[in-house]
């Protein structure tokens, strides 16, 4: 028997562990190169019409991110819209909630779709996807006709800090399509039912707060306290009304003691006030749809957020409630920029996959979507605006977006905004849990900016995380 | 007849091949393939990740939000076991033998007994979302409702950077109670009534009972109890992630190793580093459940 071949169970093992391998290998989570994409149909020729040589036989595949503003949109007036030109094009629509997830998959495989809305809480990182080439360069998109008349080009119908605040290594690659208005909200009726004035300047601002709270009818103010970036917003933004601009883009570049200066001390400091003694019971544990509906329900009466407001809100919302949006009031008496200084910031990103199958159908998408048709039927059904300039006149909007409009045209160029924490993830969430920290007396705003600082610096010198300059 | 040699390897392979092939390649490869991702740069979405050797262990010595981590699971490695298999060992004795004759549970166990496991049949996710309505910083949550009822000024559970910790260890150790009273009073029950009622006859009491007999005969389970608890505080996530303000906040006051895993990975697109952080807490995990194993060997009391 010696001689005869038996399987062992160690012999057995050793099989076993070598009929997988070769499997194993294949199925790895970080994927193989694919081979270099093979141009087996020509290009289709280009037009004033088609400007991007659109292929009538090539599928488009749409993807949008199913949050605030829902899907809606994209079917009933972007991709009917889209048809009308290219009634042959098969557009692929689908939603999701969380983009990463369904899409992040999709890039690592090679075949991702044209079309993406890169929004919400999960959307893939602008500098992971620029870096790895994934971004469709967007200039053409710019320097293409505009699809309401052909003797315009579509830069000039869309607002420039798009163009800015979408370029990513020198390309113009991600398109912010709604214009969020940031400022301070409250209810119309409220402020005119107790004869409340929109405060000009921060003392008025905090006697206005002192004359709230006595009356004893509300809370004063209140903000998304379980996401303290609701907060840090008009922080900065009153920054660089006292500062000016550059307290900003000096911020955004990772300057040293960018975060130390005076004017971000001052801002801190006022704000801290505000933390102090002007709160909701129970802000900081309060997530922004119990805060809001705590306004609604005339249990605080002002709040910072964005444009998006009064649509998130509208199942909560009194018929006579009347949003309104006021601007970060003066503070020094020398501000550096104006009263009506805004913080305005496209968002709800739009990207074209570059290495999608169909990329000029994407950018054709886009251009659809930047018509004056699609862009204010878009404002009238989610109540947001766009950045195609003009969209609603003529429309019928809601008061909230009245206010919201009219405070950017009273703004004129005095807007700011800023993109660190797009840019630098580990520097956003540093500032948000500084800011929790700010609001509920634990940290000094000395020690809250150096903190920050700190981490600032930690990225700045952190060689593997790609630096962005503005 | 070569058939019939290799009929019984056949046969066995065959059973084997299946399983073994979904492990290797499903659970096997994917930790071998984390290994070689840790040293890279790989942010998810090329296809040629980058070597960087061992950069991102070296990164990872120096970054404080992790260590702070690692912290939070060492904290509730040592109490999560210990408060649960306290708790748990008092009911599961109080049920079975706590009873005046010392033999059966106190009135009313059998109803006790469907009410501890309720936590036990609840999704963790679920349970996150019901703790996060239940420590409610303002009139509408269950814990300060009455508190501000009585006047008194409420309580941040999950917003107090100095409270929110033990919130998250007060939700696990609520939750894990009832499996662990469970597993106890099927270890009581395989202990022979005659050693209760000798030592009822000779005049011990309830403590005595509980320290003299209960609690040596059930030092197994009490092991087993142990290493499970141990390894859920070490890879707990979704409770944290869930429920917790800001993932883990406010102020990092609550966030776990896993926690930054998921963070730097799927919020900040460093896979590479991520992998690393995952690595490490690899290790962690692997050296106590080696730790835990050469403790615990002691010999079996045989009945």
């Amino acid at each position: 028997m010696s001689d005869t071949p038996q399987i062992s169970r160690r012999g057995f093992l050793r099989a076993a562990a070598l009929v997988p391998a070769a499997g194993a290998l294949a199925a790895c989570a970080t994927p193989a190169a694919p081979p270099a994409a093979s141009s087996s149909s020509a290009p289709v020729a280009t037009s004033a019409a088609n400007p991007f040589g659109v292929d009538a036989k090539k599928p488009l595949e749409v993807w949008i991110f199913d949050g605030g503003f829902g899907q809606d949109y994209a079917k009933n007036i972007h991709q009917p819209l889209f048809k009308t030109k290219y009634p042959d094009v098969e557009i692929k629509h689908n939603a999701t909630k969380e983009i990463t997830k369904v899409l992040q998959p999709r890039f690592a495989g090679g075949n991702p779709p044209e079309v993406i809305d890169n929004s919400g809480a999960n959307f893939i990182d602008f500098g992971a996807l620029s870096q790895d080439g994934q971004l469709q360069d967007l200039t053409p998109l710019l320097d293409a006709p505009s699809w309401d008349d052909p003797n315009t080009k579509v830069r000039d119908t869309i607002d420039p800090s798009v163009i800015e605040i979408g370029t990513y290594d020198g390309k113009f690659s991600v398109l912010g399509y709604v214009n969020y208005i940031h400022g301070i909200w409250y209810s119309q009726k409220v402020f005119r039912d107790n004869g409340w004035q929109i405060p000009k300047t921060w003392d008025e601002f905090i006697a206005l707060c002192e004359t709230i709270k006595k009356s004893g009818k509300m809370a004063p103010f209140t903000y998304a306290g379980k996401f303290p970036q609701y907060l840090y917003e008009p922080l900065l933004t009153m920054a660089a009304k006292i500062g000016g601009n550059e307290v900003l883009v000096n911020i955004d570049n990772l300057e040293d003691g960018a975060w130390t200066t005076e004017a971000m001390k001052s801002a801190a400091t006022a704000w801290a006030e505000v933390g102090a003694k002007y709160l909701m019971e129970g802000t900081t544990g309060l997530d922004h749809v119990q805060t809001q509906t705590a306004q609604n329900k005339y249990k605080v009466a002002m709040l910072p957020s964005g444009s998006w407001l009064e649509n998130e809100q509208k199942t909560t919302t009194p018929p006579d409630f009347e949003y309104g949006m006021f601007p970060i009031p003066d503070v020094t008496g020398s501000d550096k920029m104006p009263y009506g200084t805004l913080h305005t910031q496209p968002g709800e990103n739009f990207i074209v996959s570059a290495k999608s199958p169909h990329p000029q159908a994407g950018m054709e998408y886009l251009r659809g979507m930047l018509s004056k048709k699609a862009a204010g039927d878009f404002s009238a059904l989610v109540r947001t605006l766009t950045v195609v300039k003009g969209a609603t006149e003529g429309k019928d909007i809601s008061p909230g977006v009245t206010s919201a409009s009219k405070a950017v045209t009273d703004a004129g160029a005095n807007t700011v905004y800023y993109r660190w924490f797009n840019w630098y993830g580990p520097l956003k969430d540093e500032a948000i849990a500084a800011t929790g920290q700010l609001m509920s007396g634990g940290l000094t705003p000395d020690k809250y900016l150096e903190r920050i600082q700190k981490k600032a610096d930690e990225i700045k010198n952190d060689s593997s995380i790609k630096k962005y300059k503005r | 007849m070569i058939f019939n040699r290799y009929r019984r390897g056949l046969f066995i392979t065959s059973f084997l091949a299946a399983p073994v092939i979904l492990y290797l390649v499903y659970v096997i490869s994917p930790y071998i393939q984390a290994f070689y991702i840790a040293m890279t740069d790989w942010r998810g979405v090329t296809a040629t990740p980058r070597f960087i050797g061992l950069d991102n262990f070296e990164r990872l010595l120096g970054d404080g939000t992790f260590w702070k981590a690692v912290s939070h699971n060492g904290a509730l490695l040592l109490l999560l076991p210990l408060i649960t298999i306290v708790i748990a060992l008092f009911f599961a004795f109080l049920l079975n033998v706590g009873g005046p004759q010392g033999v059966t549970g106190i009135r009313g166990s059998k109803f006790y007994r469907v009410v501890f496991f309720f936590p036990q049949v609840l999704a963790v996710a679920v349970v996150a979302v019901l703790f996060q309505q239940v420590f409610r910083p303002d009139g509408s949550g269950m814990l300060n409702g009455p508190l501000m009822a009585l006047g008194l000024p409420p309580i941040g559970f999950l917003s107090d950077p100095d409270v929110a910790f033990w919130s998250v260890l007060g939700v696990m150790v609520w939750q894990a109670v009832g499996f662990y009273v469970v597993l106890f009073s099927a270890g009581l029950a395989s202990i022979p009534r005659d050693m209760f009622e000798a030592a009822q006859i000779d005049g011990a009491g309830r403590l005595s009972l509980f320290f003299r007999i209960t609690l040596p005969l059930l030092w197994d389970t009490v092991q087993v109890a142990w290493v499970y608890l141990g390894i859920l505080a070490l890879d707990v996530f979704a409770i944290v992630w869930v429920m917790t303000d800001q993932h883990g906040g406010p102020d990092f006051s609550t966030t776990v190793m896993a926690a930054e895993i998921y963070r730097n990975a799927f919020q900040y697109f460093r896979f590479g580093y991520a992998s690393a952080l995952g690595v490490v807490m690899f290790f962690f995990t692997v050296g106590f459940a080696i730790l835990s194993l050469r403790l615990s060997r002691r010999e079996r009391i045989e009945y």
